[in-house]
């Protein structure tokens, strides 16, 4: 019998690891979601309530974030694997190429997943450098809710969004993100074995409409900010 | 009856699975609408024969869609556009006077170009090897009816077990993966009683033949039903990669 690595690395376990760091990192930012909608209130005092009561929960927010980055890590690594087997697999291509339409689920989304996940990973290190490592309490951003200091994060969000540059960029990565969400929902649950030919549909539509939701909402949040200036 | 029709061809020429090919093209004129595309092809052969020129080399056999010898990109389309077909059924009542036709052989490593269309699809037939058979006792064959199967799973099995082996679930794959292929296999052996015996070995040499071939990965882009001449689902990869798990319990 083969060794527990090869069944992993096979293509089968390969896929069916994308799918479940796939899952975890989509559940992670429908929560950062979520969260972020509190900027809509308002006062900034919620958003920065929310983001304190986050960071006192050190330890487990570590745990969470180690296994976020092993999350991203073997995804990057097996999404990357996927596309050399393409290239090797196929070394002569078509010279007219085509799709055959209906059943089949080849779209723009399905296949650009390599580069809008190469525009998501280049996004997620400068919003980390933007916004975890940015500017705290020590730099002058602090807001003092009922006695206590707390970081002013709304403030750094407020701040950062009023540079259009920065607005577009985050709003063109969000569409990217949203074009990979879509492919993403319904091939996580086919690369696990979840799929009859009853919930294949709906979870292709389900997919496609959690896309737009899941983008709009992130697209939204910069472009009221920055039209806004936000509750301050 | 309708008119005869003229249409413009580009075809894959190659002398030989290590020279470099390239298309070439051909006007083919008084085309019967009613001729299938591979009798096109035959009267073109027999005109280049009659100039002294190599016909074009392509397999087919049966000719009815059965045999899935037959496999050739139209257009950019394995078996082309009009579903649930084989290349052997597609007919030239399908094209307009005058259209452009691009003819390319099914492209995939495992799948190496002998001779201008024809490839090598014995790949295949080394993943069939790993798993796809059943444990049967000699002597006289049993009584069909002994083990009851139920009227939905003998359905599902023989829609897997449609598959013909064309190939051109790989060829359309835009990953050149096999999934749909040996999906097809799995399923149609581990939806019956009789696939049971074997059925863990089976699905972890199969998958691992079909990887050590060099098929790409599946990226679920499902391209691979559209095209397929037998239009098998998706829903087989899905039922195969379940059996894939299942396989790891013991």
């Amino acid at each position: 019998m083969q060794s527990w690595a090869t069944v992993i690395w096979s293509s089968v376990g390969r896929k069916i690891l994308s799918a479940i760091t796939g899952v975890i990192l989509y559940l992670f930012i429908m929560v950062h979601l979520l969260g972020n909608l509190q900027l809509f209130e308002s006062s900034p005092d919620p958003f920065n309530l929310y983001a304190n009561f986050l960071e006192k929960f050190e330890g487990i927010i570590t745990i969470i974030e180690i296994g976020l980055l092993i999350s991203i890590l073997f995804h990057i690594v097996v999404g990357t694997t996927v596309y050399i087997n393409k290239l090797k697999a196929r070394p002569e291509g078509y010279i007219k190429t085509g799709s055959a339409g209906p059943p089949s689920r080849k779209t723009i989304s399905s296949t650009t997943m390599i580069y809008t996940g190469i525009v998501i990973a280049v996004f997620i290190i400068i919003h980390i450098i933007t916004f975890k490592y940015g500017p705290g309490i020590d730099e002058g951003y602090v807001s003092n809710i009922n006695g206590t200091q707390v970081r002013d994060l709304y403030r750094l969000v407020v701040e950062t969004f009023s540079k259009p540059g920065y607005v577009i960029w985050y709003v063109a990565a969000m569409i990217f993100l949203g074009f990979h969400l879509r492919h993403a929902f319904w091939s996580a649950f086919q690369s696990m074995g979840w799929t009859n030919p009853k919930f294949l549909p709906i979870l292709y539509v389900a997919g496609v409409i959690l896309a737009i939701l899941m983008a709009m909402g992130f697209i939204i949040i910069p472009i009221w900010i920055y039209f806004t200036g936000g509750a301050v | 009856m309708s008119k005869n029709i003229t249409v413009y061809l580009k075809i894959w020429r190659q002398e030989g699975p290590d020279s470099r090919g390239k298309l070439v093209p051909y006007t083919v004129d008084n085309v019967d609408p009613d001729m299938s595309l591979l009798e096109m092809l035959d009267v073109l052969n027999e005109d280049l024969t009659k100039k002294g020129e190599l016909p074009i080399e392509f397999d087919s056999d049966c000719r009815e869609g059965i045999c899935g010898t037959c496999g050739l990109v139209i257009s950019g389309i394995p078996h082309g556009k009009k579903k649930g077909i084989a290349t052997c059924q597609l007919h030239m009542r399908n094209f307009k006077d005058g259209d452009v036709i691009t003819i390319e052989p099914f492209r995939a490593k495992p799948f190496p170009v002998v001779k201008d269309l024809v490839i090598d699809r014995s790949a295949f037939d080394r993943i069939i090897a790993k798993g796809g058979y059943i444990s049967v006792n000699t002597g006289s064959a049993p009584e069909a009816n002994l083990i009851p199967i139920p009227k939905e799973t003998a359905e599902l099995a023989m829609d897997a077990a449609a598959c013909i082996g064309c190939g051109a679930c790989v060829a359309a794959c835009p990953n050149a993966a096999a999934y749909l292929f040996v999906g097809a296999k799995i399923s149609q052996y581990c939806l019956l009683p009789q696939g049971h015996p074997e059925r863990k070995i089976r699905v972890r040499a199969m998958v691992g033949q079909m990887d050590a071939e060099g098929f790409g990965d599946c990226s679920n882009h499902a391209e691979c039903q559209a095209v397929c001449p037998k239009e098998i689902s998706i829903v087989n990869i899905a039922r195969m990669r379940r059996e894939y798990l299942k396989s790891l319990w013991p």
